[in-house]
């Protein structure tokens, strides 16, 4: 069976949720080989059924942003001819791929939510209005896969260490972070990967309280819409929509958001919408399950209130 | 300096975005425009130059149909100083592998310092032209950022990512993306627009970028789009108004009923 390249997502060392999603979707089509530039808890690398592990030291390439990774992989590519190279979405691992496929003369697809294992990916494109099928017909297929695209399943994988080192062009360090600011935590679920996402966006008029407080009641991670984000009542990694994150959970709560098309573009796909809006002519209200027409602050405290309530 | 902004001519978003028969997007039969996000790569590259002061030239670059001199149009309505138009029929259906190759080699053919792009293109949304470009021409790429300053030959940003804010910096040339966090877009004024009347644009086919038309298209495609489909429009559940908190408890009901509590 041939290789699948897995690029490995890690914070502070540890290997993120969506990197076991890849290798779940990698086992499809081959046997997968996790690529881990920097280091990691590899343990679970290997309970998630990567029969390879790469391991790059990074001490050389640390902040020198996506270059120096993309010539890693392409080293790779050429060593293991793999059926297939799978990254995260999201700006570096998107741009890792577009820089793998030129160097490698290799199809590209991105943004993938489901990959099938002829190669096929399924994507969503036009603000979640049309689902298109591709396949990549030229190279080693590069594809680029959301957050959420399958559950991750345990599977034992071998896991067999293999020290990688390659050599980095100076070009590839041409451009360097000089600076960098980690943002704080929330203690909340991960906007892109929690079950359940409350936003709120103009209507809120800048108090996010009661929005955090109801997300807080029923376990959600917190969103916000682009207008929210422009008058600087959250931070731009809250951001739901084309220019932000695309979420796609079992439910959706707007609160205080008119639901325009580029909203629509990051949520639209989640199981189950709800909103609350003081407009009855809304246009979030064409995509609801279920809708109030009403003022959030007297609705969402209520909720809440009710919700805390009932768990007891 | 010299300044190449690469833009987008994209079906209008708000209109009923379709595709061909043949996959590929009707770019003709749906009113398009200047990609909104690459409204914000011309804004920094106006205010680049306007900090310098000096003779910076702003070139607008667009590879697409005839129509694209719309786009380009109106960058130069904003403030841009003349317009390069690629076009030709062989490169309709291309993707960002094809167009990344036409772009790079017009790039080229320009004097230039610093190329700035769009976050992603509103249609395909890819947001991998700006990394392939940096590969393609062999210089540094900073990209995504919301803050963008440039002292001597050193372009430094603001990267609001998802980790961390981040400072990043590169040497000239380089290709540099915004995104829309970078600052609202300039409207062309009546002066602009009279102005961009007389601005020269030139037209560039395959055949003067020395570029072989079996390169780019549809048929050269480096993946094939099998099948596409419109997603069945979600139908409206209840929507309730709330008198006196009775909009919550229907909500806390409705949650409640679908597990979520
Ligand atoms: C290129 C481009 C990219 C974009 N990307 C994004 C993106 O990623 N994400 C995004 O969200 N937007 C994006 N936008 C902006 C988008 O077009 C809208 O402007 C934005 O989504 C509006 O945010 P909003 O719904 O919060 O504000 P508004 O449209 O102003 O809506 C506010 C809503 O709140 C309701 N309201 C007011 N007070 C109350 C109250 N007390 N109780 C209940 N309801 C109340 C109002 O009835 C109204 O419906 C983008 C635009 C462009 C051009
Ligand atoms: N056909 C094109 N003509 C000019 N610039 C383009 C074209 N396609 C993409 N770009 C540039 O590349 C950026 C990212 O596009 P994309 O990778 O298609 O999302 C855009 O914002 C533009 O700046």
């Amino acid at each position: 069976m041939s290789e699948v390249l897995v690029l490995v997502d890690h914070v502070d060392g540890k290997v993120t949720k969506p990197t076991l999603e890849l290798l779940t979707i990698a086992r499809r089509l081959g046997e997968p080989s996790a690529v881990v530039i920097g280091s990691v808890d590899t343990s679970s690398l290997k309970q998630y059924g990567a029969a390879k592990i790469y391991t790059v030291d990074d001490a050389d390439i640390k902040g020198y942003l996506v270059a120096p990774k993309a010539e890693v992989l392409a080293q790779l590519v050429e060593k293991t001819s793999p059926a297939a190279v799978l990254l995260p979405s999201g700006g570096e691992g998107k741009e890792i791929a577009g820089r793998l496929a030129v160097k490698t003369g290799s199809g590209l697809i991105t943004d993938a939510v489901d990959v099938a294992a002829d190669g096929t990916t399924t994507q969503s494109v036009f603000a979640g209005s049309y689902t298109v099928q591709a396949k990549v017909t030229k190279g080693t297929p590069i594809i680029t896969v959301k957050p959420n695209s399958a559950t991750p399943e345990q599977a034992d994988g071998e896991g067999a260490e293999e020290e990688f080192s390659v050599t980095i062009s100076d070009r590839a360090k041409s451009a360097r972070i000089t600076a960098s600011e980690p943002r704080k935590a929330s203690g909340r679920p991960e906007l892109t990967e929690a079950a359940i996402v409350v936003s709120g966006g103009r209507g809120t008029g800048g108090d996010f309280s009661e929005v955090e407080g109801f997300a807080d009641s029923i376990g959600a991670a917190v969103g916000a819409s682009r207008a929210a984000v422009d008058s600087g009542w959250m931070p731009h990694a809250f951001q739901v929509g084309q220019t932000g994150k695309t979420v796609s959970p079992q439910l959706y709560v707007a609160n205080g958001i008119s639901g325009a098309i580029q909203h629509r573009a990051g949520m639209q796909t989640s199981k189950t919408i709800v909103a609350v809006n003081k407009d009855e002519e809304a246009p979030i209200f064409e995509l609801v399950d279920f809708g109030v027409v009403g003022d959030l602050h007297a609705v969402l405290p209520r909720a809440t209130e009710e919700i805390t309530k009932r768990k007891g | 300096m010299n300044i190449v902004v690469c833009v987008k001519y994209v079906p209008d978003a708000t209109a009923d975005r379709r595709f061909e028969d043949d996959n590929t997007v009707d770019r003709v039969g749906v009113d398009g425009l200047l990609s909104e996000l690459d409204e914000y790569a011309v804004e920094q590259a106006l205010q680049v130059k306007e900090k310098l002061g000096d003779d910076t030239e702003v070139t607008v670059l667009s590879v697409g149909p005839e129509q694209a001199t719309d786009a380009i149009r109106k960058a130069l309505q904003m403030g841009a100083d003349k317009g390069v138009h690629v076009v030709d029929d062989a490169i309709a259906g291309s993707d960002a592998l094809a167009t990344s190759l036409v772009l790079a080699e017009a790039i080229k053919k320009i004097d230039h310092d610093l190329v700035v792009c769009g976050m992603a293109s509103t249609d395909g949304s890819m947001g991998v032209v700006p990394a392939m470009l940096a590969e393609r021409l062999d210089v540094p790429a900073v990209t995504l950022g919301s803050e963008v300053e440039v002292d001597g030959t050193t372009v430094r940003i603001r990267r609001d990512g998802d980790a961390a804010t981040e400072t990043i910096e590169g040497t000239l040339p380089l290709v540099l993306s915004v995104t829309d966090q970078s600052g609202e877009a300039r409207y062309p004024s009546f002066k602009g627009i009279m102005a961009a009347k007389k601005k020269p644009v030139e037209t560039w086919s395959l055949g003067d970028l020395g570029v072989d038309a079996e390169l780019v298209g549809l048929s050269a495609a480096w993946s094939t789009v099998e099948e596409t489909s419109a997603r069945p429009p979600r139908t409206q559940g209840e929507v309730v108004t709330d008198e006196d908190g009775s909009g919550a408890t229907a909500l806390v009901e409705f949650l409640a009923s679908k597990k979520f509590i």
